[in-house]
């Protein structure tokens, strides 16, 4: 065996990978779906009475942060599930016992959660052109964006997976945190809009830099510097892949 | 703990050396205390106790499920911990539970085992395991529609799609019926034909005694008895020499009172139990004083101990 052991990453991907084109339904028709409605409403319905942001249409100032909405939420959702699953139904223990270490369980499930996310994104950006034009300042770096974030919140929703004990401790996070955070994050407004006050309380949301982030690849323009989101996006990446670490050292919540 | 056999010079490396362990659980629970054990390649190893007495524990430990306490682990020669990779990678797990993906296809599921421990795709290794466990024609079916003998055997294969060299098999025949128990142990013994070290835990324990090479006993987390099984059974086992009086007696005569005989609750058996491996079993002797003390007998049969009867006396010895 080599020191990466290739077919468990590879064994654990397509897994999972099926698992979402078992339920493509829920995976894939019921989020487009969803964002879709926003379009209708806030981008074609509303955006045509509203005036420009930025220079940008109203309804297609909100794709990116809708788009970022989709990834965080479904990043989050079919990571944590991933992992869960298994622990909930006991077959956590063909994993534990197999020749794998944290990167290959890590590669396998965030990278699985993470390629579901940006193929969503995709369907999302192709199903907004139906309904709002836009162009993509930066492709490269508006790509970058999205894998970053897909990756850096699958690993967040992994993290939730292993910590979580119930299926109500599984949405909790996700429901009470993440999605209010994603909703004050600028998704649907520019920061400086806000009162001066709360443009600084704002700063403290980092699904603020996120959004920002895509919105400058996107249209050149945003309330953070680029690089500081890109900076902080790293950041938040770093510290989770070092909590996944621990936890397959400690074997916490894994392993009596 | 009775001695371990002497290893020889000219056998093969254990595939299992157990030094030490000890597993004590967050809760306080000292699950496993300072276990020696030795389980040589090939050999079809069963581990017995009763419930909470450490067994599972163990494997986990071997297995990588659990974390261990004190102590070193070799399979293979490979650190459990250290060289986790090459040690996993030789054994095959058969849980207690039924823990299985309800939505995935046996041939699925199968595959992903094979896979999860760095094997190549080999399809014709999957088919053979499906055909040796009867689930070739349920290969397409998801897990949720079988029944339960069947989600049984397909943790079997899943365990055994990755070719491992030592099979752990915790209580595989709870809850399964007589035709999948029957096929398990004729595959167990395929198994063992082909050079696979079998470790099964058992709560039947005439299978112990028909399928085992060597018995272990654990017990409050303590190994009592490592031993092959027919010592163990000619070293602890008993005979008993049982006859039928022709009257009943009231009592055992004084004459007869330092012989090791029993008196049935009816009075109308007498039973003498003698040791299996004394030269003299001292039935002669016996017959000659019943006879002069004028007790008759209409007829006699003799009985060994069974797997059980041992296992139940080691037990009680320990309480």
């Amino acid at each position: 065996m080599t020191a990466i052991n290739f077919p468990a990453v590879r064994a654990i991907y397509r897994f999972e990978m099926a698992r979402t084109f078992r339920t493509l339904m829920q995976s894939i028709a019921a989020p487009v779906l969803s964002t879709s409605l926003y379009f209708v409403v806030f981008g074609a319905a509303i955006g045509s009475r509203m005036g420009q942001v930025g220079g940008v249409s109203y309804g297609s100032f909100i794709i990116p942060g809708l788009v970022m909405l989709s990834l965080l939420s479904e990043s989050i959702s079919n990571a944590s599930f991933g992992i869960y699953l298994p622990k909930w139904s006991g077959t956590i223990y063909e994993l534990l016992s197999a020749p794998v270490s944290f990167v290959e369980v890590v590669l396998g499930y965030v990278g699985a959660a993470a390629t579901k996310s940006v193929l969503l994104g995709a369907l999302i950006l192709i199903t907004a052109r139906v309904f709002v034009p836009y162009e993509i300042v930066h492709p490269v770096w508006a790509l970058g964006f999205l894998v970053l974030t897909a990756v850096t919140f699958s690993m967040f929703g992994f993290i939730i997976g292993l910590w979580a004990d119930s299926f109500q401790k599984l949405q909790t996070i996700p429901l009470m945190v993440v999605t209010p955070l994603t909703f004050l994050g600028g998704a649907f407004y520019s920061i400086s809009m806000l009162p001066p006050f709360w443009q600084k309380v704002t700063l403290f949301n980092p699904v603020v830099y996120l959004i920002s982030g895509v919105r400058w690849a996107f249209y050149g323009q945003s309330d953070v510097n680029a690089a500081i989101s890109f900076a902080a996006t790293l950041g938040f990446l770093a510290v989770c892949l070092t909590f996944v670490w621990w936890v397959f050292k400690t074997g916490y919540k894994l392993k009596t | 703990m009775l001695p371990a056999p002497q290893a020889h010079h000219a056998e093969p490396p254990p595939i299992v050396e157990i030094r030490g362990l000890g597993k004590t659980y967050a809760s306080g629970f000292h699950a496993l205390k300072r276990i020696d054990l030795t389980i040589r390649r090939g050999e079809i190893f069963a581990l017995l106790g009763p419930n909470g007495a450490g067994k599972t524990t163990l494997i986990h430990i071997i297995c990588g499920i659990v974390r261990p306490g004190d102590g070193r682990v070799l399979v293979g020669g490979h650190d459990i911990v250290r060289d986790y990779r090459a040690a996993r990678s030789k054994i095959g797990l058969v849980p207690q539970e039924l823990s299985t993906d309800a939505f995935e296809t046996v041939w699925a599921t199968v595959s992903f085992s094979r896979g999860l421990f760095g094997k190549r795709k080999d399809p014709a290794h999957i088919e053979k395991v499906l055909r040796a466990l009867s689930l070739w024609d349920k290969r397409g079916s998801k897990i949720m529609t079988l029944s339960g003998g069947m989600k049984r055997r397909v943790l079997i294969a899943k365990a055994l799609a990755h070719e491992p060299e030592i099979l752990f098999l915790d209580e595989p025949t709870a809850g399964v019926d007589v035709e999948l128990r029957h096929d398990m142990w004729q595959m167990v013994r395929e198994l063992r034909g082909s050079g696979v070290t079998i470790i099964l835990t058992t709560h039947y324990i005439e299978e112990a005694e028909q399928m085992a090479d060597r018995i272990g006993v654990i017990s409050k987390g303590e190994l009592i008895v490592v031993e092959d099984k027919a010592a163990l059974m000619r070293k602890l086992g008993k005979r008993q020499l049982a006859l039928q009086l022709a009257a009943p007696l009231d009592r055992i005569p004084d004459a007869l009172a330092g012989d090791p005989l029993e008196l049935s609750a009816d009075r109308e058996t007498l039973t003498y139990t003698f040791d299996v491996q004394g030269e003299q079993t001292g039935i002669a002797d016996l017959l000659r004083r019943l006879d002069e003390l004028g007790i008759g007998f209409k007829d006699l049969r003799t009985s060994e101990s069974s797997l059980e009867d041992i296992f139940v006396s080691l037990l009680r010895g320990r309480a």
